[in-house]
């Protein structure tokens, strides 16, 4: 069964929120958004509605680098800088096919 | 400015208080709408947006408790001795009110009792549609935050407090729908069509909004609450430039039935959805849940 | 709430973890030091190596519990239009609302593990992927919403909390969040019944005869007995399930007694009593096979449930594709997904 386009160009968000007696943003989780505006509305529907007068980030998950796992090891795969290590939400052309 | 300042009474006169049922027909109006917004939740397009419209329900839900709850003070303080057969005995609660009126004595606007696939009988049973649903929780928001502004200068302090509170929610939902009109009205072609045709469908309700209301002038009488008609310029900005930016068109103007929802001539509509809201209340008259 | 994939993936036969090849010097590093982890009750985050089979395991187990979020907002919603008080319709709407975000955390908790939400609903619509047995059956009454906040959370939280320190890092911070707003639909569930039962006779009836439909499958909902679970173990050795079905029913069945007779109603299981020998209740012989009918798809609702989804999912095509279309008219190209 092929993946409905629809939901797949929704673009996945990193959602980070500083509660109003917090000092720093921290991440809560992810959500599907179609453009940054969305993606607030959305963030402050699922991860702030018991909260007020918190400050809210979005940001494409494509666009985080992110620092190498804590072991050094050269035996580990060189800095593919993406958040998350596994491939499948990255855009594959479907001609490529499995992958 | 705030022109409700203007017709202030006297500062030692009694404090004045809105009329019941301008203070119904804003209840009304929340809970009925709140009713079916709560309609998408487990159905929505996707996950998020069935926590956004559940979130709008129940801010509107609890709009309406506060206002139920102070008609039902009111109406308890008036020590009235007779009261409709279908109350429950004992003191007026804000549950009487929501769950033992019947159609007829409901003051909501016509539009907000629609099912979200308008344009037919209620027992010729249609899909929900999302576009009738935001079109219509735009144009009922972009009224409110108009009036909410307004009445959080109500003379009525309680009311005003209620206003302040809503105003606040209000602003987000209108935020909300407004930015879903733009995304379906310059989306796809298919969105388009529909959100074009939910416009075409649910604009002439709105001219309800507009139209003479005894009680809507006995609270602009007494700096309480506002002639919704003195607000029509400024919501007619807010809708076009939505409108514009979503790409449709409003319907030429016809000279139609207006609806008189909110004198308690209601659709078909509302006493299905009533039925369905009130039942297990009235199953069981003066329980406690 | 509850998944039971660690168990129905052993009945099913299929997905269920493969013996992996012979290592190579790298991966048996890899191994090693994943163990080691595991074994310190570390955390795996997401970009650290894993062994496969652990992955897809944890994609299904977390997904599988996703879905059971979702799902379950269909049986208690079949009560928010009628809700017959304003308080507990918010109250309702606001629990409901919580399952759906619970789904939400999840889900996103699942992503990063290489999967997409498209293709979680895909698996779930196609009835590939499953979702708690419990949401199968039907709420008949008002007192069926008290009785699913006292027992199915009730039974629900006994599982998740454990889960709090699973070895993902992500899964055990998404239930730490899901944690705490469960036991507060818990005690909504649990006083929502105390004011049926202080009530009128109707309403007492009410309570008792959601309690005598829906005791026997909240049990059922922690799982086969440890002995048909050859699965649990690899569960446990990862990290992932830290205590045994049977023990976690245990736990439940010694927690409810008492609430159920401060509340006042009766378990309907004549076997259910004290166990002085042992320290706990000894409780009835369980219908498991009535519980695989439903497992396997042939419960009172699974169609139905499974359709409402299917159906939301396939109308709400156009809503998505309108936001994607005008996200693309107008947002940078430079912002787009690589």
């Amino acid at each position: 069964m092929s993946t409905p386009p629809a939901l797949k160009d929704w673009p996945l968000w990193e959602v980070f929120v500083r509660s109003k007696q917090g000092l720093e943003h921290k991440h809560c989780g992810s959500l599907h958004a179609s453009d940054a505006e969305h993606a607030l509305q959305m963030a402050r529907d699922v991860y702030t509605r018991r909260q007020e007068g918190v400050s809210i980030w979005v940001v494409p998950s494509h666009l985080i680098a992110a620092s190498d796992p804590e072991d050094k090891d050269t035996l580990f795969d060189p800095a593919s800088d993406k958040i998350y290590r596994h491939p499948t939400f990255y855009e594959i052309p479907d001609e490529v096919g499995h992958m | 400015m705030n022109t409700l300042d203007a017709q202030r009474p006297a500062p030692d006169a009694a404090p004045p208080q809105a009329p019941l049922d301008y203070l119904l027909h804003l209840a009304d109006n929340a809970v009925v709408l709140g009713q079916r917004n709560a309609e998408w939740c487990g159905h929505a397009p996707i996950l998020e947006e069935d926590l956004a419209l559940a979130n709008q329900s129940l801010d509107l839900i609890g709009q309406a408790r506060l206002l139920y709850q102070y008609a039902a003070q009111r109406l308890n303080a008036e020590g009235r001795t007779s009261r409709p057969s279908a109350w429950p005995a004992g003191a007026v609660t804000e549950d009487t009110l929501a769950y033992f009126r019947g159609p007829q004595d409901f003051r909501n606007y016509t539009l907000q009792e629609l099912p979200h696939s308008p344009g037919l009988v209620p027992n010729a049973v249609g899909e929900r549609d999302w576009g009738s649903t935001i079109v219509r929780n735009f144009f009922y928001a972009a009224l409110m935050v108009l009036v909410w502004e307004r009445l959080a200068g109500s003379a009525d302090e309680q009311l005003a407090a209620v206003a302040a509170k809503s105003l606040k929610e209000v602003r987000y939902h209108l935020r909300h729908a407004r930015d879903w009109l733009v995304r379906l009205g310059d989306g796809t072609g298919e969105s388009h069509a529909r959100a074009q045709a939910a416009v075409n469908y649910l604009l002439p309700f709105t001219e309800e909004f507009w139209s003479p209301s005894a009680v809507e002038a006995q609270a602009a009488r007494n700096a309480t609450g506002v002639e919704a008609a003195t607000l029509r310029e400024a919501w007619n900005a807010i809708v076009d430039e939505a409108l514009a930016k979503a790409t449709l068109q409003r319907p030429k103007p016809v000279d139609a039935y207006v609806p008189q929802g909110k004198s308690g001539v209601h659709s078909e509509h509302l006493s299905y959805l009533l039925a369905d809201m009130q039942s297990l209340a009235r199953a069981h008259p003066g329980a406690v849940w | 709430m509850y998944t039971q994939a660690m168990d129905t993936m052993a009945k099913e036969g299929k997905g269920a973890p493969r013996a992996v090849a012979a290592l190579s010097a790298e991966d048996a590093q890899r191994q090693a030091r994943f163990d080691e982890r595991i074994d310190a009750d570390g955390r795996i985050e997401p970009r650290d190596w894993m062994p496969e089979a652990y992955r897809k395991t944890l994609v299904r187990q977390i997904s599988q519990h996703a879905h059971s979020e979702i799902v379950g907002m269909l049986p208690e919603g079949n009560w928010i239009s009628r809700a017959p008080s304003l308080k507990r319709k918010a109250i309702l709407l606001a629990k409901v609302q919580d399952e759906g975000g619970h789904g939400l955390y999840l889900y996103s908790a699942a992503e990063t593990l290489g999967t997409s939400r498209a293709q979680m609903l895909d698996d779930l619509h196609s009835g590939k992927a499953k979702y708690s047995s419990i949401f199968n059956y039907p709420t008949l009454t008002w007192a069926d919403v008290g009785v699913i906040g006292w027992l199915v959370d009730g039974a629900a939280i006994m599982n998740q909390v454990p889960i709090c320190r699973c070895s993902y890092g992500p899964y055990a911070r998404a239930m730490v969040r899901v944690c705490k707003e469960e036991s507060f639909h818990q005690r909504q569930g649990y006083e929502g019944l105390m004011v049926l039962m202080k009530g009128t006779q109707a309403q007492r009836d009410m309570v008792q005869d959601a309690v005598n439909r829906w005791w026997w499958k909240c049990l059922a909902m922690f799982g086969p007995p440890d002995a048909d679970s050859p699965n649990s173990a690899q569960g446990m050795r990862w990290g992932i399930k830290r205590f045994t079905n049977d023990e976690l029913r245990q736990k439940f069945v010694d927690a409810t007694v008492p609430q159920a007779r401060l509340l006042g109603v009766t378990l309907p299981d004549p076997d259910l009593k004290w166990n002085e020998a042992r320290g706990h209740h000894d409780y009835g012989a369980i219908d498991w096979s009535e519980f695989w009918q439903v497992v396997n798809g042939h419960g009172p609702c699974n169609r139905e449930r499974l359709a409402a989804r299917v159906k939301a999912h396939d109308d709400g095509a156009w809503v998505r594709e309108a936001a994607a279309a005008h996200a693309a008219k107008h947002t940078p190209v430079e912002a787009k997904a690589a």
